[in-house]
This record gives structure tokens, C-alpha cells and sequence, in this order.
């Protein structure tokens, strides 16, 4: 026991060298193999479907832009044909894309504390010689690094597999759905669905309550987001007149202005039109027609004007990057609130 | 040197205070036993002593002066929690392997040779052991990081009698080949008899006693005498008092062993868990001023 007796040296402490990343990645990896096998089978279906359908779209797109002459019944058949198959299936699987960066990233991120701190093995984990702020760093960023390429990966055959639709004029990216599954918005929804998981972890400490609050934080953020948030990134554009040209943009609101410069209410509008001149009598054969004045064209004439407020197509990359660094912003501040809330958080 | 030493040292969790007041010095060198009812602040004292708990007043050092929780202090502390939580879905010689990647020291042969004798299968899952495996895991992983003290929470209590007798044969093995200074707690002061060389009793979230075994056994005896003796003997204090119909034992501490006994009065030595018990009775008796003994007795320290 005398070696025991020997004073502590404090100045040795000091020169302790800290526990190589490489090491603590190890232990991450090794808690993550089997989430990490799944989230690649997981993902790897909706590649292969994607990959799948993707190339009868394609193919079928390419049928429709090689078929000469292009005013001929055939194409124009071939066209509709084209659309009538494939873009209920784009928007179907569109839709459903839309659910799994908060899938991915609430079961990826919400468990690691929460479960550490439910078992109790935060405890082991914590008085190890690393120390529980490099562990816990060492146990984020490995799954925040792995889910964040992962995303954008697929957000990239995303955009390819929806393609055609894009440009052909059917939808367009900056449509909210489509904004949110390409670019980098995608990679960037997915790894703030982990930050709010992980500090949901830290502060709930129970796995399924956590992955359920920040699911519900997560779509309350998106919803947000997408309704109110997102069209003021750049103060829209306003265009006067019909605004058929902005189609390839995004609408966010029209209305018509009167003789005097003030807004016409829409009931105000249709009693208008109701009462106007109807044209002369056509006749084609046995059947007799009543023609109709263009509506839009007859209140243009009488002084009303239309106003379309839309961000043009032009503007996806800034908006991309303007929603990209904020949520990319808010994921770290959220991950290092998880790091001091681990700090000062009693086990 | 003190491998725990706190000076008013207090943990609030919202509005109770698991732990309050705790000034305490327990030296190196000893295999020191936290003793208290369920609730007493054991287990508070232990978080915050290796770091896992703040204080909400007071300070903690730790293996000479190192405050708790630091990374000096987490290289050289080793703590098993209570339940020895592992990784239930991590084979044994993973769980080794994370414990190696976590520290800067790691034992690994004296890890296989010890799981080897204990007949613990390697590529078993952690989960998959019996309650005495994963308790002797806990142990081996913690003793294979060679630390300078070994904190134990409450480490027998899920335990059969043979589980704990092996675990206990394995900390005082390590005792013994390595001087590895040992603080385990218990509820149950019976399996610690044997081992412990110090005691710190707590009850209520103070720290009631704290001294080596032998110096709290030479300096407390029972007074066996009449009862119609009309009050207490003079000059000592007298921690617990038991009236029978005709006699009355009286606990008493007495500054030196060699005091007289006092007329009338007939003198036995206490076992420990009688004087345990008699001070868990009387929360009220002055705790002994073992951290000051303790300073000034360091000297003697280095000799042992």
C-alpha cells in the first residue's frame, strides 16, 4: 500500500493527452453498425424504387420529345399519355419522400441520449477517461456527418428521377414539395430533424416520448416554414397584367385593382364579368353557339387590372441557400445546446 | 493524501436536498464503506464525487486535490453505478473494446485473464449474463482502466451470497496486489464488516461518522449498569442509551481508550454493527470530527 501514499501530481494531470478521435469514432460507429444497417437497407429500397421508376419515366419522357412531328395525333397522344402514367405515380412517391428526413433523422438523433440516460448507462459511459463532451461529440457528429450526405445523395436522384416533369413545365422546384426534396434543402431538413431529436433526447430522456416531441417540433417547424416563413426570403416580384408568364415560378398571391386604383373583391369581380356583353351567335352546323368575350380581356378594357405577386423560378438557388444556412445554423446551435445540456446535466 | 474530500458539500434536486453539509476526508490507502438507509445521500456523495453530479453547494476534490469530474480525476477514478449499467447489446469483448477506445490506460491481457477465470464467454452478449457476470464485467472493465480508486455504488445488492462473496474476493485481491484505494457503498453493513477499513455512515443526507474502523472500535464501548443510576456517568458522551428494567446500556465515545471506566459501571467493547445501529438511532448524536483526525493522522498515513 505505499504506493498509495504517493501525493498526487497535479502537474502531471495537466499534461493528460486527450483520447484520439479515432477512438471515440470506433465507439460510435460500434453503437450505430446495426441503425446504420438499417437506415442504409431503409434508404436503399427507396433508391432502388426511385432508380426503378425513374428510368420508365425517362424513357417514356424521351419517347415523347423524339416523336416527329411534334403537332401530330401520335405525340400529342404519346404526350398525354406520358403524363396521364407517369405523374401521379412522381407526385404519389413526391409526397411520401417528404416524411423521411424527420423519419430518418428523429430515430437516428432522439434515442442516443434519451436511451443512455433511460438505461442508465450514461453513467458508464460518462466516468470513462475521455469524458462525457468528447464522447458526446464523438457520438453526434458521426450520425449527423453520415445522415446529412446520405441526404443529400438522395435528394440528387431525386431531382433526376423527377426530371422530366420539371422540364417539361409541369411542376416546378420552387413548388413547396419539390423546394424541400432537392437541392439542399433535403440534407438540411435531415440533419435539423437529428438536432431536434438529440436535444429532445437530452432534455426528455426517454426514447419514444423523444422521438414523438420532435416529430411533432420538426413538422411544426416545416409547416411553418413552408406556409409563412419561406416567401418573405426575398421581397417578391410584382407583375401587372396576366401573369401566364410567372408559371414556372411561384404564385404567392393576385388580386385586381379597379378603375380607381383599389382592390376589387372577387364576388365584386364575377358580378362584373356576369354582366357583360355576350357575343354574337355562332353557327356550326345543326348547332348554334353562344360566343364569349375573353372576361380577362373585357375588364383590361374597362380599367381593372390584374396584380400577381410570385417569386420567379430564377430565385431557387438563393432561396435554397438562404433555408440551407439557416437550418444548417439552427442544427448546430441545436447540437451544442445538446453538448452543454450533457456538460451540466447530472446523470 | 484523501482520495475524496469535500468541504460543505451540498446537492439540492429540486426542493429536497439529497446531500447537505457534507465536510468529509477519506484517505488513500483504505477500502472505505459508505453506510446508510435507503435515501441517505449515498449515491448522491458517489455522482458527485466522480464527477457525475454537480454541487449545488460546497465543493468535492478528488485523489489529492483534483477537482471531482476534471479529466485528471476521471483517468484516475473507476466507477461502477448502481446496477452496473453495460451495454446490454454489446458482446463482452466488445464492451472491452469500447472501454479500451474510452481510456488512456487499458489493461487488456489482465481483462482476458480475469474474464477467463471467471468463465464469462466473450462473444456472449452483455444482456445475455447472468446478474453475478455482469456485476464481475463491470468490475473487470473498471479495474482493467489500473485506477488509483475504485468507486462502487451499491454493488451487491442485486447479488446472490456466492456473487457476492466473488466480487468481493476480486476488489480485495486488487486491494492487495495493486493498493488501489477502494469507496464502495452499501445499505447493508454486514457485507462490508469483513472488508472495511474505514467507515462513513450517513443518514438523512449528512455524514454522521467517518473514521477508520479500528479507531471507532477503541473509542466506543457499552456501559453496562444499574438503572435506577440517576443520570449519566460524568465526562463521556454517550451516543445511544437502552434502559432495561434493571440495567442500562449506554454506547459512550471516549476521547482516549485508556479512560477509567466509571464506578458502578461495568465496560464491554461494541461491535460495529451495534455501533452503527445506535447512531442510525440517534440521528441527533454529534457526528464524530473525523476529517480533522483524519488531516492530522496523515503522517501516519505514509508509513502504512
Amino acid at each position: 500500500m505505499t504506493a498509495m501514499a504517493t501525493p498526487a501530481q497535479p502537474g502531471q494531470d495537466r499534461t493528460l493527452r486527450p483520447i484520439p478521435w479515432s477512438k471515440l469514432a470506433w465507439v460510435s460507429w460500434r453503437h450505430y453498425r446495426i441503425a446504420l444497417i438499417g437506415a442504409v437497407v431503409f434508404l436503399g429500397v427507396l433508391a432502388a424504387y426511385l432508380v426503378a421508376m425513374g428510368l420508365r419515366i425517362h424513357s417514356a419522357y424521351a419517347y415523347t420529345l423524339s416523336c416527329h412531328p411534334a403537332n401530330s395525333q401520335v405525340c400529342s397522344d404519346a404526350t398525354s399519355l406520358f403524363q396521364n402514367a407517369y405523374f401521379l405515380t412522381g407526385e404519389v412517391s413526391a409526397a411520401l419522400l417528404l416524411a423521411v428526413p424527420v423519419l430518418v433523422g428523429v430515430f437516428a438523433g432522439a434515442p442516443i441520449l434519451a436511451r443512455e440516460l433511460d438505461s442508465g448507462t450514461s453513467r458508464f459511459a460518462w466516468t470513462q477517461g475521455a469524458g462525457r463532451v468528447r464522447w458526446t461529440i464523438a457520438r453526434l457528429a458521426l450520425p449527423a456527418v453520415t445522415l446529412t450526405a446520405a441526404a443529400a445523395a438522395f435528394s440528387q436522384l431525386f431531382d433526376w428521377f423527377y426530371r422530366p416533369f420539371f422540364v417539361s413545365g409541369m411542376d416546378s422546384r420552387l413548388a413547396a414539395q419539390f423546394f424541400n426534396l432537392t437541392g439542399i434543402d433535403f440534407a438540411a431538413w435531415t440533419l435539423a430533424a437529428f438536432a431536434i431529436g438529440t436535444v429532445a433526447g437530452v432534455l426528455i430522456r426517454r426514447p419514444v416520448p423523444a422521438m414523438a416531441v420532435s416529430m411533432a417540433v420538426w413538422a411544426g417547424l416545416m409547416l411553418a416554414t413552408v406556409l409563412y416563413l419561406r416567401r418573405h426570403y426575398l421581397a417578391p416580384l410584382l407583375d401587372k397584367g396576366t401573369g401566364s408568364a410567372n408559371q414556372s415560378g411561384w404564385v404567392l398571391s393576385q388580386w385586381w385593382t379597379g378603375p380607381n386604383g383599389k382592390t376589387v373583391p372577387f364576388g365584386t369581380l364575377m358580378g362584373l364579368i356576369r354582366g357583360a356583353p355576350k357575343g354574337p351567335t355562332k353557327q356550326v352546323g345543326p348547332n348554334s353557339f353562344q360566343t364569349v368575350i375573353d372576361p380577362f380581356r373585357w375588364l383590361a378594357q374597362h380599367g381593372y387590372t390584374e396584380w400577381t405577386s410570385y417569386q420567379p423560378a430564377s430565385r431557387y438557388w438563393p432561396f435554397q441557400f438562404i433555408e440551407g444556412g439557416w437550418l444548417l445554423v439552427l442544427s448546430l446551435l441545436l447540437i451544442a445546446a445538446t453538448i452543454w445540456l450533457v456538460r451540466r446535466r447530472a446523470a | 493524501m484523501n482520495v475524496i474530500e469535500t468541504s460543505g458539500l451540498g446537492k439540492r434536486y429540486r426542493s429536497t436536498w439529497a446531500l447537505s453539509e457534507c465536510t468529509l476526508a477519506v484517505p488513500a490507502g483504505h477500502v472505505a464503506a459508505l453506510v446508510g438507509p435507503n435515501g441517505a445521500g449515498k449515491t448522491t456523495l458517489l455522482n458527485l464525487s466522480v464527477g457525475l453530479a454537480m454541487p449545488t453547494a460546497g465543493v468535492v476534490t478528488v485523489l489529492g486535490g483534483t477537482p471531482a469530474g476534471s479529466p485528471a480525476a476521471l483517468d484516475g477514478i473507476a466507477f461502477v453505478a448502481q446496477d452496473t449499467p453495460l451495454y446490454k447489446n454489446l458482446s463482452v469483448a466488445d464492451m472491452m473494446h469500447l472501454t479500451r477506445n474510452l481510456n488512456r490506460h487499458f489493461d487488456q491481457a489482465y481483462a482476458l485473464a480475469r474474464l477467463g477465470e471467471l468463465g464469462i464467454p466473450l462473444r456472449r452478449r452483455a444482456g445475455k449474463l447472468s446478474g453475478g457476470q455482469q456485476a464481475q464485467l463491470a468490475l473487470t472493465l473498471a479495474l482493467a482502466r489500473r485506477p488509483r480508486l475504485l468507486v462502487l455504488d451499491e454493488p451487491l445488492a442485486n447479488l446472490d451470497p456466492l456473487a457476492r462473496h466473488d466480487f468481493m474476493a476480486t476488489v480485495m485481491a486488487t486491494v492487495a496486489d495493486e493498493g488501489v484505494s477502494v469507496v464502495l457503498s452499501s445499505h447493508v453493513l454486514a457485507e462490508l464488516e469483513r472488508v472495511a477499513d474505514y467507515l462513513i455512515l450517513m443518514s438523512g443526507g449528512r455524514v454522521r461518522v467517518a473514521d477508520e474502523v479500528d479507531h471507532l472500535l477503541s473509542t466506543h464501548r457499552i456501559l453496562t449498569g444499574p438503572a435506577a443510576e440517576a443520570g449519566r456517568p460524568a465526562g463521556l458522551t454517550v451516543v445511544h442509551e437502552r434502559r432495561a428494567e434493571a440495567q442500562a446500556h449506554l454506547l459512550v465515545r471516549t476521547a482516549d481508550p485508556a479512560d477509567p471506566v466509571p464506578p458502578g459501571w461495568e465496560a464491554h467493547p461494541v461491535s460495529l454493527e451495534e455501533l452503527v445501529l445506535a447512531y442510525l438511532r440517534e440521528p441527533g448524536a454529534a457526528a464524530l470530527p473525523g476529517p480533522a483526525r483524519v488531516r492530522n493522522a496523515q503522517p501516519t498515513e505514509v508509513t502504512r
